[in-house]
């Protein structure tokens, strides 16, 4: 007779000592070593037999880390206060992630350290607002522009003791100027205003300017990756493309409504977005610019400014109705939505260059700092603890189409008059889509085309 | 790590490919006669799908080789090269489903995602199939000597033969006044209850044989049952259902549940069901001690019950030889299958939901496919079996009045003779395979047996999920974790895997509503306009080359126009260099006055 019993021995599976480590019970890593498996002693199977309900309990743990991300979601982080009117400006440093520059309606510049939430210094660049700020790739000196008709170059250390705050260099021009953005690698800036105009640095004098039958325009942004190129919107409703190398511009775009600002995808450098005065933003690809690339809808005012992440993969707008949003790329409507009882019309919005937080100026003279992941934990994360929170994440992905999980992370809380007004566009568009319906009913058949949400807004590309 | 069944079932699966009608369930002699042929055709798919692999990892593959391949400066080279090979059926065992079909009408973002997650899982089950080489316990057996058969091997024979700690597992508790007695064991296997028809309830950990507590409820015992730990049991006594603590204190007395005959608790879902003397089958979720669930079977008395691990279904034999299939969330049968002429007198199914054995009043033992509702096998024995027991890995037992007798794969082959057998000191009133330990336990009139079955249980636990050396702290946090993850009553249904699948009923009906609400069909292909064709001429190629042609012609253009240039450049160039040349050969007057 031959015969073998299970017999295991105990020394195997149970710790020696109070102080070994035993690996508390959760957090599955997929790989496990058997050097692992010897020292915790917690030893695994992974035969799924082992396992039954395998779907239904990673449903239940993506519900339960849907539910956390809801409760941990909180986005404030801080208030910089301190100007004594609207923010209607800001600019990131370039090299330095802790700092930032701000202008306000009364022509003052703050620079702020935002690590320790306070500013470092405070200068009274122009009279009237500043309308337009931008730090030189170099990150040693920025420009300024203003209602009285300069262009201020700065130095980025504040003076020493006793000296007095003055610019580096001041150009007086002929017309107001109301943007201003700086070349990637050439000691060249773009501003604009009643034209587009490009300076060298070492002159008084632009040494190109472009119009396009055109008054005003409001901003104007340089292609972070084909560096020659640059975009402006003017107040004919249009986008116009510009090369920095040619007299004449390239081509534009024109819309129904007009565009306040731009901004360039900073990975894929041929898309851009603009913020509309319809509520909506609009991503272009700057090679076909007869229809956009996405609608993304869910503003209920005009879209005063955006700014992409560094990742390119989603993009934040900042709105007169209060809120800023975000927006993933690809998507016609926003994954989250940022709002306080007391903050005003947001002007300017900006992404970290870390891509992990979100710097909002509005009317009512605060700069606010938000997380652009509103329920990511700050600060390092132990390796168990990030691997948690990767599975969570990867989980939540998995199960995003389920209804009752899909109900909770979509939800969100909006402001009431925000809320009313959602509701009220929707019902309008609805109406508007009834009677379309209607029309097309009663004519004949292929009279009244179906125009999609896309090509509605655009008027026509001029080259 | 399967049982000898499952090995079976993975065999036809291989063969299902290679021919198709081919079932498990029939005519399984085939199998064990050509098991050489179904070995041979086994590798030859092991080798198809090595073929199928993807251009990518083929060539990674071959990057690795050459890498590995590469001798070393004193010559010698690796005789293993790249990574260790993983074998084709292990890797089988940890397959959730078959690749996605690629359709036409994927977009391409969709078609990344899917081949990403394909590829993790492939990774990742090669990865679950290298630890399972690394699996520390290997099952037991027991083989006799030749002309001995494994069943005539007495109980004392086999503990004389094991080693000490094994040989412990074999013992006798003399209870002959409260009897008979029911049996559980907890998940972990590492603790026992006992519940005497007449009131003698105690729980011990049978390792250590420590008696945790032993009261008497002085009232008639139905059955036993522990919860989710060992922490606390329900005891479902002559009018209502109480619940305990390992300490013996009562905690509750439900009163909802009356007249409860039989129990069973579904771990991963906290819900403990119960079958009772009038009909109902009720839920209780003991994590929150709610009534989940109140069904009127409409059935009569509800004596015997079981619950399918696999997908939390109860499964209630009744009277007139049916068994009928139940889930908290419909009030009629899922389903109800005629088992047996007479009554039904046990059921049990196994841990994969695969096979349900039942045994009736007719002296039947039938085995039944519950994914296919097939019966697979009839046995006939002479006295009837009174209760079943499933083991983790397949292995039954029955008791026939006081004999246990323990099979060996019922479903795959027929059986004649039993795996083994022991009687005991009274009739059989429990039966329970302990979890993870080669043991039987088996309630009777005259107390309780430990049997030794080597076989009968899973070697290697999963320490996360059911870990029998766990510490209180342990304990306890896998009790957060598990209440954490508690499955709600309402996924329960026939197949659990159902809530990863696509909905595509809902999906179609809400696409109507979209298409009702716009007017138009926003997925609707455009009109096929065919293309303007020319034979040969409007090939992608020849478009290609001919929109190259005319860019050379621009380009001949102005290389000519920059090649003239530079010519009239040269040209002038050379005019100019003669003038001064020219010039500078000229003599002047004044010429004779330089030095």
């Amino acid at each position: 007779m031959k015969v073998k019993v299970l017999s295991r021995n105990p020394d195997d599976y149970v710790r020696e000592t109070k102080n070994d480590i035993q690996r508390v019970v959760g957090s599955v890593g997929e790989e496990v070593l058997s050097e692992e498996l010897e020292f915790f002693k917690v030893p695994r199977n992974y035969d799924p037999a082992l396992h039954p309900f395998e779907v239904s309990r990673e449903y239940t743990r993506a519900l339960n880390a849907t539910k956390l991300e809801r409760v941990f979601a909180k986005p404030f982080l801080a208030s910089l206060d301190g100007h004594r009117d609207g923010v209607n400006c800001m600019a990131k440093h370039t090299t330095s992630l802790s700092t930032l520059l701000s202008g306000s309606c009364d022509g003052e510049v703050k620079v702020w350290n935002l690590t320790k939430h306070e500013c470092v210094r405070t200068l009274q660049a122009h009279e009237g607002f500043v309308r337009g700020m931008v730090v030189r790739y170099c990150g040693t000196s920025f420009f300024t522009v203003g209602d009285d008709k300069t262009i201020k170059q700065w130095k980025m250390e504040a003076p020493g003791y006793g000296e007095e705050e003055e610019p580096l260099n001041t150009i007086l021009g002929k017309t107001v100027f109301t943007g201003l953005d700086h070349h990637q690698k050439e000691a060249v800036f773009a501003t604009c205003g009643q034209q587009v105009d490009i300076w060298d640095e070492q002159r008084s004098s632009p040494i190109r300017s472009f119009t396009w039958g055109v008054d005003s325009f409001s901003a104007v942004r340089f292609n972070p990756v084909e560096t020659d190129l640059l975009a402006s919107c003017a107040s004919d409703r249009s986008i116009v493309l510009y090369d920095m190398r040619e007299s004449a511009p390239l081509k534009k775009v024109i819309m129904t409504m007009r565009s306040n600002t731009l901004c360039w995808n900073p990975m894929e450098a041929y898309y851009f977005t603009c913020s509309n005065e319809d509520y909506n933003l609009y991503t272009y690809d700057m090679r076909y610019l007869n229809r956009p690339i996405t609608v993304h809808m869910d503003h209920v005012s005009a879209v005063l400014d955006l700014d992409y992440s560094p990742t390119g993969k989603e993009f934040v707008s900042a709105s007169f109705d209060k809120t800023i949003r975000i927006f993933p790329k690809h998507a016609g409507h926003s994954r989250e939505v940022y709002h306080t009882k007391r903050m005003q019309h947001v002007i300017c919005v900006k992404w970290s260059s870390d891509s992990k937080y979100i710097l909002s100026g509005s009317d009512e003279m605060n700069i606010r700092l938000w997380k652009a992941n509103a329920a990511e934990k700050l600060g390092v994360l132990a390796p168990r603890e990030r691997q948690a929170s990767q599975y969570n994440q990867r989980l939540k992905e998995k199960f995003q189409h389920h209804p009752q999980i899909r109900r909770i992370a979509h939800h969100r809380h909006l402001p009431k008059n925000i809320y009313h007004q959602r509701k009220e566009l929707r019902i309008m568009k609805e109406a508007r889509q009834r009677k379309e319906r209607n029309v097309r009913k009663h004519s004949k058949p292929g009279s009244v085309p179906v125009v999609s949400e896309k090509e509605k807004h655009v008027v026509t590309v001029v080259k | 790590m399967a049982s000898p069944g499952e090995a079976a079932v993975k065999e036809s699966h291989v063969e299902k490919k290679k021919t198709p009608p081919a079932r498990y369930w029939q005519e399984s002699q085939e199998e064990v006669k050509d098991e050489n042929e179904a070995d041979k055709s086994k590798n030859r798919a092991g080798e198809a799908a090595q073929h199928k692999k993807t251009q990518k990892a083929k060539k990674r593959k071959q990057e690795e080789h050459q890498r590995d391949g590469k001798k070393f400066i004193s010559g010698k080279s690796d005789p293993f090269p790249g990574p260790a090979p993983v074998p084709e059926d292990r890797i089988q065992k940890f397959k959730r489903k078959d690749k996605m079909k690629k359709s036409r009408g994927q977009t391409y973002m969709l078609k990344d995602i899917i081949s990403r997650t394909e590829e993790a899982s492939e990774m990742s089950q090669k990865q679950a199939a290298r630890v399972d080489l690394l699996l520390p316990e290997d099952s037991g057996f027991l083989e006799g000597d030749e002309e001995e058969d494994t069943c005539t091997i007495s109980q004392q024979d086999i503990a004389d033969a094991v080693d000490i700690t094994s040989a412990s597992k074999y013992f006798n508790l003399n209870l002959s006044q409260f009897g008979p007695y029911r049996v559980d064991y907890t998940k972990t296997g590492r603790h026992m209850l006992l519940g005497g028809r007449r009131g003698h309830v105690a729980c011990i950990d049978w390792q250590s044989k420590q008696l945790m507590c032993e009261i008497n409820v002085m009232e008639s015992v139905n059955d036993v049952k522990w919860l989710h730990s060992e922490t606390m049991y329900a005891v479902a006594q002559k009018k209502w259902l109480y619940i305990y603590d390992s300490n013996g204190i009562e905690l509750h007395c439900i009163r909802k549940f009356n007249d409860v005959l039989r129990m069973q608790f579904l771990p991963y879902h906290f819900l403990l069901a119960t079958a009772s003397a009038t009909g109902f089958l009720q839920y209780l979720d003991v994590s929150v001690g709610k009534e989940v669930a109140a069904i009127c079977t409409r059935t009569g008395r509800l004596d015997v019950m079981c619950q399918n691990p696999h997908n939390a279904i109860i499964h209630l034999g009744h009277h007139n030889g049916t068994v009928t299939l139940w889930s908290p969330n419909q009030k009629e049968a899922l389903v109800k299958m005629l088992c047996h002429q007479g009554g039904v007198r046990s059921v049990a199914v196994d841990k994969t939901g695969t096979y349900m054995v039942t045994s009736g009043m007719d002296k039947k033992l039938k085995v039944y496919d519950i994914r296919a509702f097939k019966p697979l096998k009839s046995y006939f024995l002479p006295s009837g079996a009174s209760c079943l027991s499933l083991s983790q890995r397949g292995l039954l037992s029955a008791a026939t009045g006081d004999i246990v007798q323990v099979y060996r794969d019922v479903w795959s082959t027929p059986v004649t003779k039993p795996y083994m057998a022991h009687r005991v000191r009274g009739a059989v009133w429990g039966l329970h395979f302990c979890p993870f330990e080669d043991v039987l336990g088996v309630g009777h009139g005259g107390g309780f047996t430990s049997m030794l079955v080597p076989g009968a249980g899973e070697p290697n636990f999963d320490g996360l999920d059911a870990n029998p050396y766990r510490s209180v702290k342990q304990r306890q946090e896998w009790e957060v974790k598990a209440l954490m993850e508690k499955i709600q009553p309402e996924l329960i249904s026939l197949d659990p895997t159902q809530l990863g699948q696509v909905d595509r009923a809902t999906f179609e009906q809400r696409h109507q509503d979209r298409v009702q609400a716009l007017g138009f069909d926003p997925l609707a292909k455009g009109k096929f306009i065919p293309k303007h064709k020319k034979k040969g001429r409007s090939s992608a190629g020849s478009v290609e080359k001919r929109k190259k042609q005319v860019a050379h012609e621009d380009q001949r253009d102005v290389i000519r126009k920059t090649v003239e240039n530079k010519m009239a450049i040269e040209k002038e160039r050379k005019e100019r260099k003669k003038t001064t040349a020219a010039l500078s050969n000229q003599k002047s007057a004044l010429d004779r006055f330089k030095k």
